[in-house]
């Protein structure tokens, strides 16, 4: 490969050598359309036009009061499909076509993945399969049907634990034998390079945007960014804007679960160094390397590894890391929505979670939400936990 | 005991005109003692050296004949430190160079040196990390020769002649080559490809080469040492006979016996 994929010791191509040729491929392949004009040219329109860019930066005046605060909230949500997940899915979908490739694969594992992939294949007219662990298929029927309705096949995972990490699994071993013809277009900042750095590449437009958005509302720059870390790819594109202020804090909330005595998914908060998907981060792991399953109320952030760079961001205490737990990520979800009129995703509910933590302690700060995603998807959840039968 | 080395092994059976037969098994699956049987069923029938897996929960270059292997082996409580007791177990009986495959992690959250130490005291000839490509095996290379355990790659069709010659630089060994494009898994047929890479590798090097993937029937043992490979390396249809038979130890072990020695067999012209 032409780069080594490294940030600071953290990430690299951890595969078997059965995938070396097809990682080579992509990093050529990307480095040489990240910069083609025409390539730019119809990203930036189909970001436009089918995927709704820009997205506001919206002043939450409501819940600025109440939390004492100035908070911003970057409109993720409002994207088609309802999260930052298409940035990414347009990104690697038009990569593919310029590749010549006629097949894509993906793994999901709530769906949203899933779904910014399937309309991807669609809109390109690339026919697409998802990998999907049997568990998920299950408990999320609603998210299949609307993966199928896009024309994707879903592919049930039998192995493992049936979850995420399986799905992923089985997604390398399709790619091992069919990277002639399709190309696994990963949904976060994870995997072996060049994946991180390319899907950050793509995530990029959130922080651009952001950055100027908030020069122009304030002035000035925040005094905080704060984004819901799973793989780590909608905080990746919302930091990579502002990585270079260093007086602008980082922070990642993680998925907290029952909090770090119980099952939760906070990789870095919690975790230790190892290899899982081909980088080397942080993960979830026993004393003898075996990856154990991750646990959080949303599905997203259910995920026992996280994006390299965020291991070495955090490695430097450029980004600071923080569980925020299924009770706080609830009362973040009901927050917005009650003072805002916004239905958060569950996994930015933990961003909204960890900002009423942030504030109690840093009145007058100004802060920036990532709000990756709307919650249409999770009202379902937060019923049955309300006890309010549909 | 003196451990034959690989270089010996490989020239006791081209001595003899045959190629090695190198079967191979999870450690602890379905539990550790079946599989000390298992693999003295192996010994006994013909193997000429032997693979051993140590299981790891997330193996992406295996198929789901080998995962529920890995599975089977971590619900019966096998883990890298018992992994090595089972190393030790066998060298109680046999000789013949054990290569250890597993993923990177499990050595990696050990530690480097400890895990190369380790295998040395148990016994262990040869390492190979199935998601450890050369690019980033330096550390790796190191502590295998600062223990004196050799390293060993794979190489598939996919393999360019430029990386070839890398992979060869550090392998030592044999070279595991991959007959198949795509993960582990008994199959049909060996593809042409396959005899195409030997043919390639013989070119470039002298290492000895075993070919595994997909090698699941006499004829496939007999086809690639035919097409110039000096071993032929059986896993998921050694494995399937376990799956078939967990109810019943002593035909488990029968199958597997009568089946290593026809897979044994098919390596003599
Ligand atoms: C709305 C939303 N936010 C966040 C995530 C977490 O992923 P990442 O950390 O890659 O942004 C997901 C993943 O499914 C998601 O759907």
């Amino acid at each position: 490969m032409i780069l080594d994929g490294k940030f600071g010791k953290y990430g690299g191509a951890f595969v078997p050598e059965l995938l070396i040729p097809a990682l080579e491929e992509l990093e050529k392949a990307f480095l040489k359309y990240k910069d083609d004009e025409e390539f730019n040219k119809e990203l930036k329109y189909y970001l436009r036009e089918f995927a709704g860019r820009p997205t506001p930066l919206y002043y939450a005046k409501n819940l600025s009061e109440k939390l004492g605060c100035k908070i911003y909230l970057k409109r993720e949500d409002l994207l088609h499909t309802g999260a930052h997940k298409i940035n990414n899915t347009l990104g690697q979908g038009l990569l593919a076509k310029y590749m010549g490739k006629t097949r894509l694969i993906a793994e999901t594992g709530a769906g949203q993945h899933g779904i910014a992939t399937a309309v991807i294949g669609s809109l390109l007219q690339i026919p697409t399969e998802v990998y999907m662990g049997s568990e998920d298929v299950e408990r999320q029927k609603l998210n299949v049907f609307r993966m199928e309705l896009s024309g994707a096949k879903v592919n049930p995972v039998e192995n493992g634990s049936r979850t995420l990490k399986d799905a992923i699994n089985d997604a390398f071993r399709d790619w091992a034998s069919s990277s002639d013809t399709t190309h696994y277009l990963i949904g976060s900042t994870m995997g072996p390079h060049p994946y991180p750095m390319m899907v950050k590449h793509f995530q990029r437009v959130i922080g651009k945007e952001t950055k100027t958005q908030i020069l122009k509302n304030e002035g000035k720059l925040p005094d905080v960014v704060i984004a819901c870390v799973g793989g780590g790819s909608n905080s990746m594109g919302i930091f990579s804007g502002f990585i270079e202020d260093k007086e602008v804090e980082l922070i990642g909330a993680e998925g907290g679960g029952e909090g770090l005595n119980g099952k939760h998914g906070s990789t870095i908060s919690a975790g230790t160094e190892g290899i899982l998907h081909g980088s080397l981060s942080f993960v979830l792991q026993n004393d003898d390397g075996q990856i154990s399953e991750a646990h959080s109320i949303s599905a997203g952030l259910d995920y026992p590894g996280v994006g390299p760079e965020h291991a070495f961001l955090s490695s430097k205490g450029r980004a600071k890391y923080y569980p925020v737990t299924n009770e706080e990520a609830i009362r973040g979800f009901k927050l917005l929505s009650e003072y805002e009129g916004i239905i958060p995703a569950l996994e930015s509910s933990h961003a909204i979670g960890m900002a009423e933590k942030y504030a109690k302690e840093n009145k007058g700060k100004t802060i920036i939400i990532n709000l990756s995603g709307r919650g249409d998807k999770d009202v379902d959840i937060l019923a049955k936990l309300m006890g309010v039968k549909l | 005991m003196n451990i034959e080395s690989y270089e010996d092994a490989f020239n006791r059976v081209k001595e003899k005109k045959e190629g090695a037969f190198i079967p191979f098994i999870v450690a602890g699956d379905p539990d550790f003692q079946t599989s000390l049987q298992i693999v003295k069923t192996f010994v006994e029938n013909g193997a000429d050296a032997l693979e051993i897996g140590f299981p790891f929960s997330d193996p992406v270059a295996d198929g789901p004949t080998v995962q529920m292997a890995d599975i089977r082996a971590l619900e019966s409580g096998m883990n890298t430190k018992k992994g090595f007791e089972f190393i030790k177990s066998l060298r109680e009986f046999t000789d013949i160079p054990i290569g250890v495959l597993t993923y990177y992690n499990l050595i990696y959250k050990m530690g480097l040196d400890d895990f190369y130490k380790t295998a040395k005291e148990s016994g262990v000839s040869a390492i190979l990390a199935a998601d450890l490509p050369p690019e980033e095996a330096n550390y790796v290379v190191k502590a295998a020769k600062k223990h004196g355990i050799q390293q060993i790659f794979m190489a598939a069709q996919s393999t360019s002649n430029e990386r070839l010659e890398k992979i060869l630089e550090i392998c030592s060994g044999f070279l595991y080559v991959v007959a198949v494009m795509g993960i582990t898994g008994a199959r049909n047929e060996i593809e042409n490809s396959t005899v195409k890479l030997i043919q390639r590798i013989k070119d470039q090097s002298e290492i000895p080469i075993a070919v595994g993937f997909g090698i699941s029937k006499p004829e496939h043992v007999k086809e690639v040492i035919n097409a110039g490979a000096d071993g032929a390396i059986v896993a998921s249809a050694i494995l399937n006979l376990i799956t078939e038979n967990l109810q019943n130890k002593e035909k488990m072990l029968q199958n597997i016996g009568s089946f290593c020695r026809e897979l044994k067999n098919a390596t003599k012209d």
